[in-house]
């Protein structure tokens, strides 16, 4: 009974981008008595029906435990979790399976890299790039990992849209640098870095590269063969699956030179106490039970995504921002934070002298969701010289009705602060 | 009744004659707005109330008898919460602070706001209220 592995049918295939916000169960209802307008999907998204029974079906039917038992529960659902590899595999275009490792997220993506591939090759004098608009979680690890190595952790600046040049990127990798560790998208400003430029550069100076892409996958195709990325992290709860699930893609030579990141169950194929041998890969990185139906859900919401097609949603999308930002730059009193050419999703801003948090509250009062704050990017906020902005964020299930209530709601807060 | 649950009483009638969120909002903004600022060395680390989405900066002092505060938000609505707050607790007698519990939380549909699992800084006023009122108490 393996409900999540259904392949996407053709008619759903040819449906229109609007259609599939009734999709969305969660979107259906009012807040404070008006329906609800939900911009906040770069925090975490919401899940599509498809997803939410994916999950509901294996719990009720399948529940087991994976790669371990001989009966038919366990069968079916290590036959679930394996076939949401496959989708996770099939969706960002990776070579082989066994290099799609499921994790707890991006943060636990990053962090696994930095502790297993770089911490036992780091020394004093190694480096480490990130750039100056990174989240919290492509940061810390590397602080981390640089206190443990006495590496150094050098920073890109960004300029004054929220772009990155790939020029000062790639003339600071010199001979120090030992990983290039990136977003995809920035989840603050919205700018999309030049992958492609960058990590081609990285790779002639034999330097590998992490992207974060928890910001990229719900709204754009990728694919890390044709980047020909070493490490690529995300989340299944951006990408409208639950949280508690994400993905690290690793080529699998790395994934083969990196040792375990935790000990225990399932990451091991034979347990004496004169010593361990580890399993293959994949699940060499995978110990404990894993999260088996986040897993199952993250599969659903791959194909789901597929099945919509990224450069539909892609196009839709950048429609929407192409809207929301002209009808935000029309409003006396605005400054818009994250103004670079190349965009995905996101618009920050400030309004008036109004704190993002005020904002945010009379807004969730007319049923409109943002978020407000630093959005774990405050090196971000002190390049602008600001405590946080307001964010709306886009999804597939957005529509120009949403922003509209959304000016709308603006226009009621500056009454309310005039 | 002791004073803190006078005060409490009186702000609880007065935010009763507004009937629509809008009114109620703009009468908060209008005492965050009008709540006198701490100086700038009193807006420092070690007075800072640490919220992720707004700030708050909290002095207490304690006379003897009675337990004085003064703080202050960056966000207007959050200092118009804390003009309340202070209105309730600030100037009362630690046992008083002690012996009532917040009931204008709920009676004003602030839960929103004040909630312990909040992070604006202002479940953490209120906590902090509570804390400065239990240790000025003398010791049973």
């Amino acid at each position: 009974m393996s409900h999540a592995a259904k392949a996407p049918n053709r008619s759903t295939e040819q449906r229109p981008i609007e259609d599939c916000r009734a999709d969305f169960p969660v979107l259906a209802q009012t807040i404070n008595g008006e329906p609800l307008v939900y911009l906040d999907s770069a925090a975490s998204s919401q899940a599509p029906g498809v997803v939410i029974d994916a999950v509901a079906e294996y719990q009720r039917h399948d529940h087991a435990n994976v790669h371990r038992g001989v009966h038919t529960l366990s069968h079916r659902a290590t036959d679930l979790y394996e076939s949401a590899r496959d989708a996770v595999q099939e969706f960002i275009g990776a070579g082989r399976r066994t290099e799609i490792v499921f994790t707890r997220g991006t943060t636990e993506s990053i962090n696994l890299v930095a502790q297993s591939f770089c911490r036992p090759t780091l020394g004093a004098g190694d480096r480490i790039l990130i750039t100056h608009l990174e989240h919290h979680s492509n940061i810390v690890p590397w602080q981390i990992v640089c206190e443990q190595t006495g590496a150094e952790l050098v920073i890109v600046p960004i300029d004054s849209s929220g772009q990155v040049d790939p020029q000062e990127l790639i003339e600071k990798m010199d001979d120090r640098v030992r990983i290039v560790a990136i977003a995809h998208v920035s989840n603050a400003l919205g700018s999309i870095l030049p992958l492609t430029e960058i990590i081609q550069a990285a790779h002639d100076r034999d330097i590998p590269v992490l992207v974060d892409g928890a910001q990229a996958v719900p709204h754009l195709a990728v694919d890390v063969q044709a980047l020909d990325v070493d490490f690529y992290a995300f989340s299944g709860h951006k990408m409208f699956a639950p949280t508690g699930i994400g993905i690290l893609y690793a080529k699998e030579t790395h994934l083969e030179a990196m040792p375990p990141y935790q000990g225990g169950g399932d990451m091991i194929l034979e347990v004496r106490f004169e010593g361990t041998t580890y399993n293959e890969l994949p699940y060499k990185f995978e110990a404990g039970t894993p999260n088996i139906s986040g897993a199952i859900g993250l599969g659903a919401a791959a194909r789901y995504l597929a099945s919509m097609g990224l450069e539909r949603i892609a196009a839709h999308e950048n429609r929407l921002l192409a809207y929301l930002t002209r009808r935000l730059a029309a409003i006396n009193g605005i400054r818009l934070i994250g103004t670079a050419s190349n965009k995905a999703s996101v618009q920050s801003f400030l309004l008036d002298d109004i704190h993002p948090h005020d904002i945010g509250t009379i807004l969730d009062h007319q049923g409109v969701a943002i978020r407000t704050g630093h959005h774990c990017a405050m090196p971000v906020m002190d390049f602008f010289g600001i405590p946080g902005t307001a964010r709306a964020s886009l999804a597939l299930y957005n529509n120009e009705e949403d922003i509209d209530r959304l000016i709308a709601a603006l226009a009621k807060t500056q009454e309310i602060f005039a | 009744m002791n004073e803190v649950e006078k005060a409490q009483q009186e702000v609880i009638e007065e935010f009763s004659f507004f009937d629509n969120w809008m009114d109620r909002y703009q009468y908060l903004i209008d005492l965050g707005r009008r709540l006198p600022d701490l100086s700038a060395s009193e807006r420092s680390e070690v007075n800072k109330i640490r919220g992720c989405q707004s700030q708050v900066w909290m002095v207490a002092e304690y006379d003897g008898e009675r337990l004085n505060f003064r703080a202050i938000s960056d966000a207007a609505i959050v200092s118009g919460l804390i003009a309340i707050l202070l209105r309730i607790y600030s100037g009362k007698k630690p046992a008083d602070i002690v012996a009532t519990p917040a009931n204008f939380v709920s009676a004003l549909q602030l839960e929103q706001h004040l909630s312990p699992t909040r992070s604006n800084g202002l479940a953490a006023m209120l906590q902090a209220i509570e804390r400065y009122a239990s240790d000025a108490l003398p010791v049973k």
